[in-house]
């Protein structure tokens, strides 16, 4: 499907006041956010000097937000549901914090912290989720969802294979957003503040119908079916606006405008949808654009700027979804990933750190840290040194900061990418993910010893396979044929579950206001993920250098191993180990690669479960490494607890050996530094994270 | 065994001691990578087994014994070094050779310091002193910090910390002071064995006089290191021992500081 819309094609006339003294470019023609940063934005090479603290309004904002609300949720829970009215971006009346809340304003629902059913993804979990906050559902509602319209959910299981049950119940697949809502979708909420909604109308209508004069197919028609939805979501966008007293159809005209309108964007996202993470990309340079040509016109000062970032930061630390307790529990909390990335360099060279970068970093200091946003470096050692040391300064105060590799990201997807969730980059308004969550790839090697009996249960949940027999040590290159014939089952049954998921979210829970904000042609990912790499790891390092005995029950179901002699440990910087957790990620990603996948997909994978760890390990038995069964998992791609023995850097070079190419969806290493640990003196500490860091991400080592 | 064997093993005995003579072989405990604890940056640390002292207080007795070390070959950790050059250079770092004590494999020590000077690495060696007469002066030009251990400035009570003498340590705080080798100070603070304020200020007035002292670091006793005495069926004096007091240690942080000295 082609046809690039312009957007001078379809309008009268160019919006010339909103874009006066901007420097004009290929932005000014069609929608292309990028284009428009990199012609206008202003690099910052100096340091935290120049910050305003909060204002008096921000801090009443805040307080008043923290004694009537946030207390009260800390004390419930859930602070309250709104269990009548489905959610739908122009479903609520405006809502405030307070009378001082009107810098950014929008709320969810129409009281903070209130949250909002959103039923497409399934009604079973709204069900649960209202029950659990103490409240009754709406039998009306709940009607509507279980007789007269199809979920998601639903569709999913009518189309669910017997071998997706069967691994689906037996923990070997865990995770899957087959009835919640998949997330990892970055609207470019920028677009709003750059063009004004009623461009970006005029030019998904050109789309639209560009391909009106081709031949019908399903494609052809999801194409048509979809571009109507994206565009009733835009005209919803603009009313919601409107209940505010606000007119988003024409362009931002000042840095307080662009923010605002830009928040209006991911607030029509974050009211309808309830993916399980909302992400928000990647916006200070393009903030910094209107807040340096309002400083230089002279009409606010660094502390209205800084009020204006503080008012977003708080509007995004109240975003709040109806979860069930049991999603709370493998999401350790309730996070929804509203991450802000920054920083990096541009493909010319410059630094994209701007003022409105430290801006968005003092937020930490003017409310107290806070999870979300989420905030994201991309790091690259050439960042501006002053703004190395206030991240390093940040991060001792607060640890609220996440660092990504800025060069790995740069040269994959460009440098208008951001993180959506924790760690998966994408181009913005470019490109999206189909969420995979993540399979057991350490569960796996216990099938492959027992031909596909569960070693919990007994079960056999995959067919058709021969466990190993014999009470002798285990030998290598029978274990790693027999872990290579399993993986291709538990892959394959693994993006079968995702290709269904998908097909049926985009059918029944499509995310039309985010899909609005992205290109009409854009990239797809299946972010495929897996967990238990440490254990898989150690467990075949054991079997090659130790001796692995296997222990039998009554049954020959091996339940546990005996291992004798020394056998190196994944995390030490030993190559010996590391190249084995490096082939596991490559025959895994071999694996999908060569399965279709649903939308012409382009496979990628994790190795990052940050927050499940727990949830895994709990259904999981024991390892020739020495991992008892039923314990958590190390997170991500991190050592076995207690594993790595020479230092958290040896661990870091180890986890950077595997093949960023095999893990283009992320790979996350969690390390615990106490400010103590990093140097006696606050300098001496800066130095020694930045330096750390540097280390970390500089490509050579 | 046979006759063969046993000559054969014996060769190979006497080879390893010929190696280890020559500096090329040592006796290592372990190494790791490690920021902000044993000299400036990241670090690594390469803990060299055998000591000649038997402080009470030890929090890796694992190391006293040389014979419980492995052998490692200099070229083996010196071809590690290069690995981390990246890291070393980006957190201003560099090799510290710690212990057990260090100088007890003086040649093996002198090769390895060389080895990283070549390679343009940050050096320290982390030591009590007590064997500085084994660090000859080439050893020392290769030599950018050294972290030295004073236990104690009480004749009597450093004998009964360590179980040796004090002068020695002294001597060599005077040797590196006349070298101007950088020097960073470490004296840790036990309770009801070096705590008290007269041995401190002993302590004190001994590095106030070494014009190379960067820094004093008042390190305050800690128990983690007392499972390992008791793995090792080592007796352990100081199991009822509690750490000392937040107060107590800024106290002795400010017998230093009065004489001028930077103090952590």
């Amino acid at each position: 499907m082609t046809g690039k819309a312009t957007v001078t094609d379809t309008l009268a006339a160019k919006p010339t006041s909103a874009w006066e003294g901007f420097a004009e470019g290929p932005w000014t023609s069609a929608i292309d956010v990028r284009d428009f940063i990199q012609r206008n934005y202003t690099p910052y090479e100096g340091d935290a000097a120049f910050l305003a603290g909060p204002t008096d309004k921000t801090l009443r904002t805040w307080d008043t937000l923290e004694r009537e609300y946030l207390s009260v949720e800390r004390q419930r829970r859930v602070y309250d549901v709104d269990t009548d009215t489905p959610a739908e971006i122009d479903a609520f009346e405006a809502g405030t914090i307070s009378a001082d809340d009107d810098v950014v304003v929008g709320l969810q629902t129409d009281t903070p912290l209130k949250r909002a059913m959103m039923p497409y993804g399934g009604w079973r979990m709204v069900e649960a989720a209202i029950k659990e906050a103490g409240k009754e559902v709406n039998e009306d509602v709940k009607r509507t969802f279980t007789q007269y319209r199809k979920t998601h959910n639903d569709a999913v299981f009518d189309i669910y294979t017997p071998r997706i049950r069967a691994a689906r119940s037996a923990h070997i697949i865990t995770g899957l957003p087959d009835s919640y809502g998949r997330g990892r979708i970055i609207g470019d909420y920028r677009r709003v503040a750059l063009y004004g909604v009623d461009q970006l109308i005029a030019a998904k209508m050109a789309d639209k119908d560009a391909v009106a004069d081709q031949p019908f197919s399903e494609h052809w028609a999801r194409y048509r079916e979809e571009h109507s939805e994206q565009i009733r979501a835009l005209q919803k966008l603009k009313a919601m606006a409107i209940s505010y007293g606000i007119d988003i159809s024409g362009p931002a005209r000042t840095g307080q405008e662009a923010v605002q309108w830009t928040y209006f964007g991911y607030l029509a996202a974050v009211k309808s949808q309830d993916g399980a993470a909302m992400s928000i990309g990647r916006l200070s340079s393009f903030f910094d654009i209107y807040f340096e040509r309002d400083l230089a016109a002279g009409l606010i000062t660094e502390s209205d700027a800084q009020e204006v970032i503080d008012a977003l930061v708080i509007k995004l630390r109240i975003v709040r979804f109806l979860r069930t307790v049991d999603y709370d529990q493998i999401f350790s909390g309730d996070p929804y990933w509203a991450t802000w990335s920054d920083a990096g360099l541009g493909e010319d060279g410059r630094t994209l750190v701007t003022k409105t970068s430290f801006r968005l970093l003092q937020t930490l200091r003017n409310l107290g840290p806070a999870p979300e946003p989420n905030i994201t470096i991309f790091w690259d050692p050439a960042l501006p040194e002053g703004y190395k040391e206030f991240c390093s300064a940040i991060s001792i105060e607060t640890s609220a900061l996440q660092y990504e590799s800025d060069a790995a990201i740069r040269q994959h997807w460009g440098d208008d990418a951001a993180i959506a969730c924790c760690v998966s980059p994408m181009k913005v308004g470019k490109q999206m993910q189909f969420f995979g969550a993540r399979v057991n790839a350490a569960k796996s090697l216990l099938y492959a010893v027992n031909g596909g009996r569960d070693e919990m249960s007994g079960k056999q949940v995959a067919e058709g396979f021969t466990p190993i027999t014999g009470d002798g040590p285990l030998d290598f290159d029978e274990v790693w044929g027999k872990y290579e014939e399993m993986l291709d089952w538990v892959i394959g049954t693994y993006v079968e579950a995702l290709n269904i998921i998908h097909y049926s979210h985009d059918k029944y829970a499509y995310e039309a206001i985010e899909m609005a904000l992205h290109d009409s042609e854009i990239i797809r990912t299946m972010g495929c993920g897996i967990a238990g790499l440490a254990i898989v790891a150690d467990s075949l390092s054991a079997i090659k250098h130790a001796t692995v005995t296997p222990v039998r029950d009554e049954t020959g179901l091996v339940v546990d191993y005996i291992t004798e002699g020394d056998f190196p440990r994944y995390g030490n910087d030993d190559d010996r180990v590391d190249e084995i957790a490096a082939v596991v990620v490559h025959t895994i990603m071999e694996k999908i690669r060569a399965i279709p996948l649903y939308r012409d997909a382009i496979p990628t994978q994790s190795v990052l479960t940050i927050t499940s760890n727990v949830v895994y390990g709990r259904n999981t038995g024991a390892f020739p490494s020495g991992h008892e069964a039923g314990t958590p998992f190390s997170p991500g791609a991190n050592p076995e607890n207690g594993a790595d023995t020479h230092g958290m850097v040896a661990s870091m070079l180890s986890v950077g050996k595997l093949d960023y190419q095999d893990a283009l969806d992320g790979i996350s290493l969690t390390n615990t530094i106490t400010p103590q640990g990093l140097g006696r003196t606050k300098d001496e500490q800066v130095t020694n994270l930045v330096g750390i860091l540097d280390a970390g991400f500089e490509p050579e080592i | 065994m046979t006759v063969e064997a046993t000559a054969a093993l014996a060769s190979e005995r006497s080879d390893r001691f010929a190696q280890m003579r020559a500096g090329e072989l040592g006796s290592v405990h372990s190494w790791e990578l490690v920021t902000a604890v044993d000299g400036p940056g990241t670090r690594m640390t390469v803990f060299l087994s055998g000591c000649p002292l038997r402080c009470l207080y030890c929090h890796n007795p694992d190391t006293m014994a040389m014979r419980n070390g492995e052998p490692i070959l200099a070229d083996e950790l010196l071809r590690r070094m290069r690995r981390y050059r990246g890291v070393f250079r980006a957190t201003g770092g560099g090799l510290t050779l710690s212990g057990g004590e260090v100088l007890m494999q003086p040649a093996y020590a002198a090769t390895l310091l060389r080895g990283a000077k070549e390679m343009g690495i940050h050096t320290a060696i982390d030591t009590s002193g007590f064997l500085g007469a084994q660090c000859t002066d080439e050893m020392l030009d290769d030599v950018d910090l050294v972290l030295l251990d004073v236990k104690s400035g009480d004749e009597l009570t450093y004998r009964r910390v360590t179980g040796r003498g004090l002068q020695p340590t002294i001597d060599f705080g005077d040797r590196l002071a006349a070298k101007g080798v950088e020097t960073w100070v470490r004296f840790v603070l036990v309770p009801g064995l070096t705590d008290d304020p007269a041995n401190i200020a002993q302590v004190a007035d001994i590095v106030a006089r070494w014009r190379n002292v960067a820094r004093v670091e008042v390190l305050p006793f800690h128990q983690m290191g007392a499972d390992k005495w008791a793995s090792l069926g080592m007796e352990y004096q100081l199991a009822d021992v509690e750490p000392p007091s937040n107060d107590d240690v800024d106290a002795a942080r400010a017998i230093f500081r009065a004489r001028g000295l930077t103090t952590y």
